[in-house]
């Protein structure tokens, strides 16, 4: 038991990541702002890059470490073309609130 | 003899008459909507004149040795006189030492039969053709019109100079689709397409009966032998197949097999040619546009029953029932049809009922044997009857459309030309001394007298039935001349009764000259076929047509048609009192215009007053039909519709599915209400399912499988041990102590010491019965502990 708090091994890691995925999907299923959406979903890339890492470790493999910079690239991609919406929204509706923006639902 | 016949793309010369027409109806139909009307109808008139070129090179080219007629002047008992073209093998089952062996070619012949049907068509149709360029000049759907009537043409040509039966309903069926399209071809107006539909139905009925007739036929030739596997015409000629006709049927027992399959086919004679009780269809017909009804409606589809009977008088004559059905029906035709010509005031309708009546006439020829009168009254019938009606077009043409006679009168005036060759017909119909008319119905009253007269009559046949046949035909005769002359008087003759018809006006070119050339022929036409008079020296022309038909026509042995010279004599003088008489009563009473006496003849209380009345609605044949068969076929659809289409495909089917995918749209539109956070709910719950379900169960294990060298043993740490670091312990030999590696010392317990891979191979005879693995996490923690029991294979041969 003791070994919990003294020994940080691949568990914590594991379990850190574990974390931050669910507070991500929690905040994607909760929220109505799309800034705090693209937050959470942010947050579960940053998870999954964690879990990605603790294993390349693990295995004392390194393709995990390539792997984990494409997602972040890829992530910043998907924030500046998420991020741009937003703005484009906000200037036509003075909200960002997904709950109402419904223009292709109908 | 080597076939030195002139060629055109590898087909004899004659199969280009039926193709011509064909390929014309093919650029007219396909390609029409692109071409002018010139292009349209010069090809039209092109193709047909083209095949009627070739079919008179066909049959008289006087140089070489391979035209009809140089093989009829060079005929032997082998060699009859025709030309055959074999274009493809169409059907064949079987071979010919199978108990069953059908087949049938593409087959044509061309022989003496045929050559005249062939000229006939194709001579007529010219002047049709041509005519119709004139008669339809304002149709908006002139390269259809012209297209169908190739395509009408084509068929005909394949119905007479098919060489066997299935080629000849080819044609048949083409036919009956032309007439269909013709009658219909100005369908906006819906009583016209109901005239076309009934014209088709009506058609069936008798082309049904064709097929059973001919299914009969070849059944009855080719069980245990193969008389004629492909139904061929010199077949069914042979002798052996002419036995076959006379034995006993084998369905009632009571007759020949020829009476059940003559009155078959005969079924399939009355739809085409509109014999009691299927005539109906023709007088509706007459909503087709009037070159057709000249060109279908009375020179030659009409006359394709009249054809295949005479083609098949073999088959009829050798029985005596089936005869009788056929002259029986034919002359009751050709009476009641001439009763309802009386009080029709539709030009065109007269006509109509007039066709059918003489075609009436032809079957009374035909149903006695006679079947060179029948020939001949077809071709001479197609002369007057086609100028009948296209006169009845030019009238109709200067009158505006009008076909009402009760609103003419007068027209001689106006259109001098139609009404000399209209004169012309009307004679020769009516049976005036020495026009093409005269003759003709003269042979074939002159058979049925000699019939009656000189003992010579088929088995079974009554002795009186001969006369009573010719006393029914003159009756008849007369009232074709007299309902002849009535439209003639009422047309041409008197004073105007309309405004129109005071500003009528005579035809182009294209329209009288057709005319003209028919009013020759129906004036002339007569001296091929002059009576047999033993007494004087006639050149050989005079009987051109019976000579040059006989090789193809069996003479009906038995029933000898000659009359003796003195009677000849009197049966013509007969005929022409007869004939003149009816112009006589028919200028008493309407020469001066519409008669007051027959007013008052038939006004209500008078002695004509009923059969007037019963003329005029046609005996309520229509009716009857209405009723008996019309009407309960209805109620039998609709109950049908309600049944089958409303209740069990429309509501149980069709919309049973839509309920059903009504009821799961509306649940999936619960689950997809566009709410992105709903899906993402769903994908979270799915994932986690997946890898609950998919990890659940997964224990640690060993896998095994046998080699050559021995077994292979494989870990597999299962769901809970795995991605994590950890020591592979083994037991191979079950001694219940972990496996060191070979080189290890006895007391060294280090993990250097254990075998620690995740697969072993293991000879075989240091394996024990059970297997012991462990798997222990390196980061501590309990591990797994698996024991696996090694059962061998029972291997061939070495163990």
């Amino acid at each position: 038991m003791s070994d919990l708090f003294t020994h940080v091994g691949y568990g914590h890691f594991l379990a850190l990541s574990a974390v931050l995925f669910t507070i991500g999907v929690a905040g994607v299923l909760l929220r109505r702002n799309i800034l705090i959406i693209m937050m959470s979903i942010e947050l579960m890339l940053n998870a999954a890059n964690l879990t990605i890492l603790t294993f390349a470790r693990m295995h004392g493999d390194l393709s995990g470490h390539s792997f984990a910079l494409i997602v972040i690239a890829v992530a910043a991609a998907e924030v500046a073309v998420g991020l741009a919406i937003v703005v484009a929204l906000f200037r036509g509706r003075r909200h960002v609130d997904v709950d109402r923006i419904t223009m292709l639902k109908h | 003899m080597p076939d030195t016949a002139p060629q055109f793309l590898g087909l004899p010369l004659f199969a280009w008459v039926i193709l011509l027409p064909l390929v014309g109806a093919f650029v007219n139909l396909v390609l029409g909507r692109w071409l002018s009307r010139q292009t349209v109808h010069v090809v039209a008139v092109g193709v047909v004149v083209a095949a009627f070129a070739i079919a008179l090179c066909a049959i008289f080219f006087p140089s070489g040795d391979w035209s009809l007629l140089y093989k009829f002047k060079h005929r032997t008992d082998e060699a009859s006189p025709e030309v055959v073209a074999h274009l493809f093998s169409w059907i064949q089952v079987g071979t010919p030492n199978d108990s069953w062996f059908l087949n049938i070619g593409m087959d044509f012949r061309l022989d003496t039969l045929s050559s005249v049907m062939v000229l006939i068509i194709t001579g007529v149709g010219s002047l049709i053709h041509l005519y119709s360029t004139g008669y339809m000049s304002d149709e908006k759907r002139y390269s259809a019109y012209f297209g169908y009537l190739n395509l009408f043409t084509g068929s005909m040509l394949i119905l007479v100079l098919a060489a066997n039966m299935p080629v000849m309903f080819i044609g048949w069926e083409g036919v009956g689709l032309c007439s269909f399209l013709l009658i219909g071809f100005w369908f906006e107006n819906p009583d016209y397409a109901t005239a076309g539909r009934k014209a088709f139905v009506v058609n069936r009925i008798g082309d049904f009966a064709f097929l059973l007739g001919m299914f009969l036929l070849w059944y009855v030739l080719n069980h245990g032998q193969s008389l004629a596997p492909g139904l061929d015409f010199a077949d069914l000629r042979s002798d052996a197949a002419q036995h076959v006709y006379t034995m006993k049927d084998g369905f009632f027992g009571t007759d020949r097999w020829a009476t059940i399959i003559g009155i078959l086919l005969f079924i399939g004679a009355c739809g085409k040619s509109a014999q009691i009780p299927l005539y109906v269809w023709l007088p509706d017909a007459m909503a087709g546009p009037t070159p057709v009804s000249a060109l279908i409606h009375a020179a030659t589809m009409v006359t394709a029953g009249v054809y295949m009977v005479c083609r098949l008088g073999f088959l009829f004559a050798a029985s005596t029932t089936a005869m009788m059905v056929v002259a029986t029906i034919g002359t009751a035709t050709a009476l009641i049809a001439a009763f309802y010509a009386f009080a029709q005031t539709d030009m065109k309708k007269v006509l109509a009922y007039s066709t059918v009546s003489q075609l009436g006439f032809m079957f009374a020829a035909a149903g006695t044997g006679n079947w060179v009168a029948a020939i001949f009254h077809l071709g001479t019938h197609a002369f007057f009857k086609a100028g009948l009606f296209l006169g009845a077009g030019s009238v109709m043409h200067g009158m505006a459309g009008s076909g009402d006679i009760t609103k003419m009168g007068g027209l001689k005036k106006h259109m001098p030309i139609t009404r000399a060759t209209f004169l012309i017909y009307c004679l020769a119909i009516a049976g005036f001394p020495l026009l093409s008319g005269f003759f003709s119905k003269d042979e074939i009253l002159g058979g049925l007298w000699a019939l009656g007269h000189w003992g010579h009559h088929p088995e079974g046949w009554p002795d009186w039935y001969g006369n009573f046949l010719w006393i029914t035909l003159l009756i008849a005769a007369l009232g074709t001349a007299v309902y002849m002359w009535r439209l003639y008087f009422l047309v041409f003759e008197g004073e105007e009764r309309s405004e129109t018809a005071e500003h009528a006006h005579e035809s182009p070119w294209t329209m009288w000259v057709p005319l003209a050339v028919l009013a020759l022929l129906a004036a002339f036409a007569g001296v091929i076929g002059l009576p047999h008079l033993t007494g004087t020296k006639l050149p050989w022309f005079t009987h051109a047509l019976s000579s040059w038909l006989a090789p193809s026509i069996d003479e009906a042995t038995e029933l000898a048609l000659h009359n003796s010279d003195n009677a000849t004599y009197e049966l013509m003088g007969v005929a022409s009192l007869v004939g003149i008489a009816g112009i006589g009563i028919a200028w008493w009473l309407y020469g001066r215009g519409p008669s007051k006496k027959v007013e008052t003849w038939t006004a209500e209380g008078h002695l004509l007053h009923e059969p007037y009345i019963a003329s005029k609605n046609k005996l309520w044949v229509d009716e009857l039909y209405d009723l008996v068969i019309v009407r309960p076929f209805r109620a039998v659809a609709r109950g049908l519709f309600e049944i089958v289409d409303r209740f069990i495909i429309d509501t149980v089917f069709v919309g049973g599915w839509a309920f059903l995918v009504g009821i799961l749209s509306r649940i999936s539109r619960w689950v997809q209400n566009g709410q992105v956070q709903r899906y993402i709910v769903g994908i979270v719950i799915g994932a986690a399912a997946i890898f609950f379900f998919a990890s659940r169960g997964h224990h640690a294990g060993i896998a095994y499988r046998e080699i050559p060298q021995g077994v292979e043993l494989k870990a597999d740490p299962g769901a809970g041990l795995s991605g994590v670091g950890v020591k592979y312990r083994w037991d191979v030999d079950n001694d219940g102590q972990w496996d060191k590696k070979p080189d290890a010392a006895a007391d060294d317990t280090s993990d250097a010491a254990y075998i620690d891979t995740p697969t072993r191979l293991v000879r075989r005879g240091d394996i024990g019965s059970e297997v012991t693995l462990w798997i222990i996490p390196k980061s501590g923690g309990k591990g797994e502990t698996v024991t696996e029991a090694i059962v061998f294979a029972p291997s061939e041969g070495s163990k």
